[in-house]
């Protein structure tokens, strides 16, 4: 009984502490306020439910209990103000109640996350925070940043969202555009593609993948027309589709154009499929959208053994006249090299700023590449060395130290 | 911002230095980070140390020297190597911890160093 209790309480952590703290925040506009409550209805639950047994609805048991701390908090700071009592939040709370279920309002959350206001290093993590519910140390570990300095960037971004008023909603057509690019921004920084850095794709953060294929699925199924929201979903499911075929059985780095495509997984290639068609009738340029393209072209070798370069170097020029990112800059480079111009590749990593690139672990990785096709075997050496140096995982350093840093 | 990173090591990876067949692989690791250092000329100075085996360790209690051979604390990793480094702020400098070899094995400790006191006598 004390352990269905318990494993109740948890289980309603797992799959709705996004889903409660959306709903409560929205009202409350207090991100921090609201993330008390809530933690205190939980501790609530840990004592009452083991005695009083699960209830019916657990989620509208926890939201209630957080409701009426929340009111409680509320109503302290009103009767300071000398205002009148809450019947509006009275009468919703009883409304709440009697409804079947909440509305589902993670989406206002994600948007409010990625506001402007909002420091861009504070938006994914304030994402992680509020709609998975995880703790300032994961994410800081994540991120490579001091826990301390973590905690006290969400705090500083919550405190921003109350006492900014950051309004909760879901935009109209022409601001949705600008922000929904920053909240799939934030998701993909989540997921993170580290474990493709060779290949030339962003370096981001690692060990959030999970995280980040829950948000960019939400998002997609919040916002089924979205063609960039369905885009970035694509992206990170062909990602995910070639995770088991990364390393060997020994844990060693295996590049994408060696890995065997016996062990990429059907299922998440025909899901991603499937969305970027869909997502691709809107006809409109999508970041999201090409970059699954890319990772599509890729994947077609499963069925045709063959990788189509050209097609690659279409949408790679693309993305550099539309949304020219480092990481596209470099991973272009290194496509025109394999499709047997590696002066031009060279050419690109030379225009790309030398600040920007000195610690950009892909571009030397590129470089190396490029020189080594160019027969500039000292030059290609010496980048190379760079490019181990800068790299974290120790697999991927026995990898490029073997001398087989092809970005292939 | 200038930062100390610390590098600490097990006794296991300091045996790699002088083993033939590893020691090929540990300093190419190390030479290659120091490079990549060196390429993003981040680097203020900083050196590799001989093992904790050639540490002596010196106190002064009571008017009455204690020297004792071996590191000021009996761990499992040791002290092998510092750099002080010029980078923008912390996270650039746990972006160099986290690259250093003996992150993957030991690990790298981080400290903003003190700014020079100023007007001689404190």
């Amino acid at each position: 009984m004390t352990q269905d209790a318990r494993g109740a309480v948890e289980a309603a952590a797992r799959i709705s502490y996004g889903r409660l703290l959306a709903y409560l925040s929205v009202r409350s506009r207090d991100l921090s306020a609201s993330e008390d409550a809530l933690s205190e209805a939980f501790a609530a639950a840990l004592r009452v439910w083991p005695v009083a047994g699960v209830p019916d609805r657990p989620e509208a048991w926890l939201l209630t209990t957080a409701r009426r701390v929340l009111s409680h908090g509320e109503r302290h700071h009103r009767i300071r103000q000398g205002a009148a009592p809450m019947i509006e939040l009275a009468y919703e709370e009883a409304h709440a109640r009697a409804a079947p279920d909440f509305p589902d309002e993670r989406l206002k959350l994600l948007f409010v996350c990625a506001h402007p206001d909002i420091e861009p290093a504070a938006r994914t993590p304030l994402m992680l925070q509020t709609v998975l519910g995880l703790d300032a140390g994961r994410i800081a570990g994540a991120f490579l940043t001091s826990p301390a300095a973590m905690g006290q960037r969400l705090v500083r971004a919550k405190a921003r969202i109350r006492d900014k008023g950051l309004i909760f909603e879901v935009l109209g057509p022409e601001a949705m555009a600008d922000r929904l690019a920053d909240v799939l921004s934030a998701i993909y920084a989540a997921y993170g593609t580290g474990w493709d850095a060779i290949a030339g794709a962003e370096d981001g953060v690692r060990g959030l993948a999970e995280e980040g294929v829950f948000l960019a699925r939400l998002t997609a199924a919040l916002l089924p027309n979205e063609p960039e929201a369905n885009g970035l979903f694509a992206l990170i499911l062909y990602c995910e589709a070639r995770r088991p075929a990364r390393r060997d059985s020994n844990g060693a780095f295996i590049p994408l154009g060696r890995q065997n495509p016996k062990l990429w997984v059907r299922d998440l290639i025909i899901e991603a499929e499937g969305l970027l068609t869909r997502a691709s009738r809107s006809g409109v340029f999508g970041r999201f959208q090409t970059e699954a393209a890319i990772q599509s072209v890729h994947v077609q070798r499963g069925v045709t053994g063959v990788t189509l370069t050209a097609a690659l170097i279409q949408l790679y020029d693309l993305l550099a006249s539309r949304h020219p990112g480092l990481g596209a800059l470099v991973s272009r480079a290194a496509v025109y090299a394999d499709g047997g111009k590696p002066a031009s590749g060279l050419t690109f990593l030379d225009d790309l700023p030398p600040e920007r690139v000195a610690t950009y672990q892909p571009y030397w990785v590129a470089r190396a590449h490029v020189l080594r096709l160019l027969g500039l075997a000292v030059d290609a050496k010496a980048a190379l060395d760079i490019a181990i140096g800068l790299t974290e995982d120790p697999a991927l350093q026995a990898f490029l130290a073997k001398g087989q840093g092809k970005t292939d | 911002m200038q930062y100390m990173i610390l590098f600490t090591e097990p006794q296991t990876h300091f045996d790699m230095r002088n083993n033939p067949a590893e020691a090929p692989g540990y300093w190419g690791a190390w030479n290659a980070y120091i490079g990549a250092m060196a390429q993003a000329g981040v680097i203020l100075n900083g050196d590799g140390l001989h093992g904790p085996h050639t540490a002596v360790t010196v106190r002064v209690r009571d008017g009455l020297r204690q020297v004792q051979d071996g590191p000021y604390a009996d761990t499992k990793e040791q002290l092998g190597g510092y750099f002080v480094i010029e980078v923008a702020d912390l996270d650039a400098a746990l972006e160099w911890a986290a690259r250093s070899p003996s992150a993957a094995y030991g690990s790298v400790e981080v400290r903003p160093v003190l700014p020079p006191m100023s007007g001689g006598a404190a």
